[in-house]
């Protein structure tokens, strides 16, 4: 029901990230638990993008199955719909979620205008910038 | 809330993680954050259809992150103030306004409670809640058809500027009445709370379980009604148990007032003793 917020959210992040280029796609991993209506997140996008720079862009909905992780018996398995988060190999309660609650922008596909001179962000050395996505990743 | 990937690096800049690069490094990146994000490698894995001067700009970049920073920040000017806040949540017509007048009345004299009412066009609740000592900080967060689902921490941020927090010791902030949309948001506060009424049949924790793994306390209103329904309190507390095991319950009639004093001392059990 917050879609529409969220694609405001979403499209402020997406115009920082791309000043300048053309916006084909827009990826966006969003877990099962959080409760957005797939549908609604895109005809959300559709008018909260009409007629700004990225009029045109389509959304790219990546889904995430929440999956329960056992703190007992270590056991992984995808919630179920009215089953509860118990574990369901051992039936502990002691269990956490590993996946399921993401709602993240992951990557942009972009081009430049055909009318534009190349213009690509500095190349950085690979390693380099692994060594960035993990900085990210992982909380310090 | 820590529910993500954070980001918390120092960087104040909230796109501070995007790079772009070519193509012929993805799949480095691709093998090694297989474990961490296996829909996304999946997707990044398709280079069909890509031309020149087309390119993937990774972000990684949590949607969710400026409600949180902006939430931390509530949170912070809040216990700056000494002053404890409880996100209370339900949906609509559980009595929540009416447990919140009775809550008002009787923790007047003893704590300075503020209220940030922010349910649909509620000018009505407002009212009901006047003359009651406390402050309150209305949001209209209705504009004519129905209005905002959920409060988020900026309306929360503006809410708080209405409000005199150095003569305070608790806020309650009253959500709009939906148990989807406000599980989502931090807003600020140090605890969240829901009220849910027998009427509402007893699967409602495994159809929302998101909302009741929120909160620490569930308060089960409208007891009173118990004789003119089937509601089984078991089976609630059963289906509770399987999506939240360590939410508290307070069994009330906010009508009556049974059970009302388990509930304020909930409340009270955050507020630094003075």
């Amino acid at each position: 029901m917050h879609e529409v917020s969220l694609c405001h959210q979403l499209a402020g992040a997406v115009t920082r990230a791309t000043v300048g280029r053309h916006v084909e796609t827009v990826h966006v991993t969003v877990g099962e638990l959080r409760q957005v209506v797939p549908e609604a997140l895109e005809h959300a996008w559709t008018f909260v993008v009409r007629g700004t720079a990225l009029d045109g862009a389509r959304l790219a909905l990546h889904q995430v199955p929440a999956v329960v992780a056992c703190d007992d018996c270590g056991h992984d398995a995808r919630l179920g719909r009215q089953l509860g988060f118990d574990c369901t190999a051992c039936g502990s309660a002691r269990t956490h979620l590993t996946s399921g609650e993401e709602f993240v922008l992951t990557a942009v596909d972009v081009h430049d205008p055909p009318d534009a001179p190349e213009q690509h962000a500095p190349q950085q050395p690979a390693p380099e910038q692994e060594g960035t996505l993990d900085g990210a990743l992982s909380p310090p | 809330m820590g529910r993500f990937h954070r980001h918390d690096d120092g960087h104040e800049d909230s796109t501070a993680h995007s790079h772009s690069h070519e193509h012929e490094h993805e799949h480095e990146h691709e093998h090694e954050h297989e474990h961490e994000h296996p829909a996304l490698d999946a997707h990044l894995g398709d280079h069909s259809g890509y031309q020149t001067g087309r390119e993937r700009i990774e972000i990684l970049e949590d949607i969710y992150a400026e409600n949180d920073r902006l939430a931390a920040a509530n949170r912070a000017a809040l216990d700056a103030a000494g002053v404890h806040a409880v996100n209370l949540m339900s949906s609509p017509g559980s009595g929540k306004t009416t447990l919140l007048a009775r809550t008002l009345a009787a923790l007047a004299g003893t704590v300075r409670v503020g209220v940030i009412e922010g349910d649909i066009e509620t000018p009505l609740d407002a009212e009901r809640l006047g003359g009651l000592g406390a402050q309150i900080s209305l949001l209209n967060t209705g504009d004519g058809f129905g209005g905002e689902c959920h409060l988020d921490a900026p309306m929360i941020a503006k809410a708080l500027r209405g409000l005199d927090l150095g003569s305070l010791d608790l806020i309650i902030v009253e959500n709009v009445g939906n148990l989807v949309c406000p599980a989502e948001f931090d807003v600020g506060e140090h605890r969240k709370a829901m009220v849910y009424a027998i009427t509402e049949g007893e699967d409602k924790p495994l159809k929302y379980p998101v909302m009741f793994r929120s909160v620490s306390v569930v308060v089960v209103n409208k007891t009173d009604l118990a004789p003119y329904l089937d509601f089984d309190m078991d089976l609630f507390r059963r289906n509770l148990t399987a999506v939240n095991p360590q939410a508290e319950v307070v069994e009330v009639s906010a009508r009556t007032g049974a059970g009302v004093d388990a509930w304020l001392a909930w409340l009270s059990g955050g507020l630094t003793t003075t």
